[in-house]
């Protein structure tokens, strides 16, 4: 229990001290769109594809579920499909595939700049590296995790949509409509609160595991592999308690 | 000029160092040697602030270094350069942009400006045409080279080097020393040494510190160091039999 609570309190001094004054903006700006690109771009074609097979099986699940009950008009799969990936799996699948491959990367990255004594070269240097290296990545994640999650949405319903014309659930204009029927604004609302706070998570969870790594490499493998597990963790506990509170 | 007062430093139980005081001169190469474990690594890492010693000051030039806040400590590191054991070169930018990088953050430079920088860094370590390459493609004498332009580039006032000959044969480790020596006295550099290669002690040790479990056992120059006949210091600096016959037979 005492380790939980020494635990938290190094993850909170780790982020107060991200608040300072930048020695120099550019080259803090430059870190932020080198870590976009890391972050956002490279993780475009793992999120692309899963999005757009998530999306294809919801509308092959459900259709199968609902062409049981008659009752149900099949137009109202535009309105599952989109309703489910905005609300539940864009987020939420976005948000622990970036746990697995940004989470472990950036606890990585940092493990082994911290042994190899990386992070006390910027240190003596006098570069303030818990603003330089960590705030940057916090700041890539939540504007790049955001923007992967509203691309997941979109690829989502367009595989919806592939899926029902592929099977013959259900018509081209049928989907348009179920689709665009009774949206809410609010559903877009607690996508964005949901991808900033797991975007914010998985970052500081995987900096702080990473920056404040001691031994070789066997604990760089320990600590990339906890970044991933306890960020996946908190993320899921959150993405229940936004839901409750929101919904 | 740098001093340090009666510095002393825990980790959980055990006293690592139990007052430590010396001082070190500008245009000096400063070396501090002793076994592994006598508190060289933890009295450099106090000097440069990576540790906070427990008690004692250290001074920069009479600033008080220990009793600074976290801003202030920054504005002095920026006149410290270091030369790191494993070189602690960043693998993801090429020669050319580690050196740059101090100058990139803290100078007003304008680009070209920094590139001739950078380049007389380079030529001045022997390392011309070498600024695209990346650490992972330059050998351990290179990389400790790169290490030092880095250091250097921003005319720091205070030089540290931790085991600056590691790894190195003892050709290479010559060459690293007399470069070191060299920038020292030209920059007129406040340099500090931690090292147990005696090769190093001989050859560049205007002022050795001798420490011996946490306390300075022993200080002077390197020719004053070979009057020792017994001792910790003795028995540290002819460590095999064969040497210690040798430095009797010298005697005689």
């Amino acid at each position: 229990m005492l380790k939980i609570f020494t635990s938290f309190g190094e993850y909170l001094l780790l982020m107060k001290g991200i608040f300072a004054k930048p020695e120099k903006g550019r080259m803090y700006w430059l870190e932020t769109m080198r870590q976009c690109a890391q972050i956002g771009v490279g993780s475009l074609p793992i999120i692309a594809i899963i999005s757009l097979f998530i999306g294809a099986v919801t509308a092959v699940q459900f259709s199968y579920q609902l062409r049981s009950i008659s009752l149900v008009p099949m137009w109202w799969m535009g309105s599952i499909v989109r309703k489910s990936m905005i609300l539940e799996l864009a987020p939420t699948l976005t948000a622990l595939l970036i746990a697995g491959k940004v989470g472990s990367n950036i606890a990585s990255e940092l493990g082994t700049m911290r042994i190899s004594e990386q992070i006390d070269a910027y240190e003596i240097m006098g570069v303030n590296t818990k603003s330089y290296l960590i705030g940057p990545k916090i700041f890539a994640s939540m504007v790049m995790i955001p923007m992967l999650v509203v691309l997941s949405v979109f690829l989502g319903i367009l595989g919806g949509w592939l899926a029902g014309l592929l099977g013959g659930f259900y018509s081209s204009s049928e989907y348009a409509r179920g689709v665009t029927d009774a949206f809410k604004g609010y559903d877009i609302f607690i996508m964005f609160v949901k991808a900033f706070l797991f975007a914010y998570i998985i970052s500081s969870i995987s900096c702080y595991k990473g920056y404040l790594v001691e031994g070789g490499a066997v604990e760089i493998g320990v600590a990339s592999t906890e970044a991933v597990v306890m960020s996946s963790i908190v993320v899921i506990v959150v993405n229940f308690v936004v839901a409750f509170l929101l919904l | 000029m740098i001093e340090i007062v009666d510095i002393k430093k825990k980790f959980g139980e055990q006293l690592v160092l139990k007052g430590v005081s010396a001082s070190f001169e500008a245009g000096k190469c400063n070396l501090i040697i002793g076994k592994s474990g006598s508190g060289k690594t933890v009295t450099l890492k106090c000097l440069v602030g990576l540790f906070t010693p427990d008690e004692g000051a250290i001074l920069f030039d009479g600033r008080n270094f220990t009793a600074m806040d976290f801003l202030q400590k920054q504005v002095v590191r920026q006149e410290f350069g270091m030369l790191f054991q494993g070189t602690a070169l960043f693998d993801s930018l090429t020669v050319e942009q580690n050196i740059k990088f101090p100058l990139d953050m803290f100078s007003n430079m304008t680009e070209p400006e920094k590139i001739e920088r950078v380049n007389f860094c380079l030529q001045r370590v022997a390392m011309v045409n070498t600024n695209k390459k990346f650490p992972g493609e330059l050998s351990g004498g290179m990389k400790k080279r790169v290490g030092i332009a880095r250091a250097i580039v921003n005319n720091p006032k205070y030089l540290f080097c931790d085991e600056p000959n590691s790894g190195l044969d003892p050709k290479t480790s010559l060459v690293i020393d007399q470069l070191i020596k060299e920038i020292t006295i030209e920059f007129q550099m406040t340099t500090v040494i931690n090292t147990h290669d005696m090769n190093s002690v001989m050859g560049i040790g205007d002022k050795v510190l001798f420490l011996h479990e946490g306390r300075k056992y022993w200080e002077g120059t390197n020719a004053e160091i070979m009057q020792i006949t017994e001792g910790e210091l003795f028995d540290f600096i002819f460590a095999s039999d064969f040497l210690k016959d040798l430095r009797r037979r010298a005697k005689y």
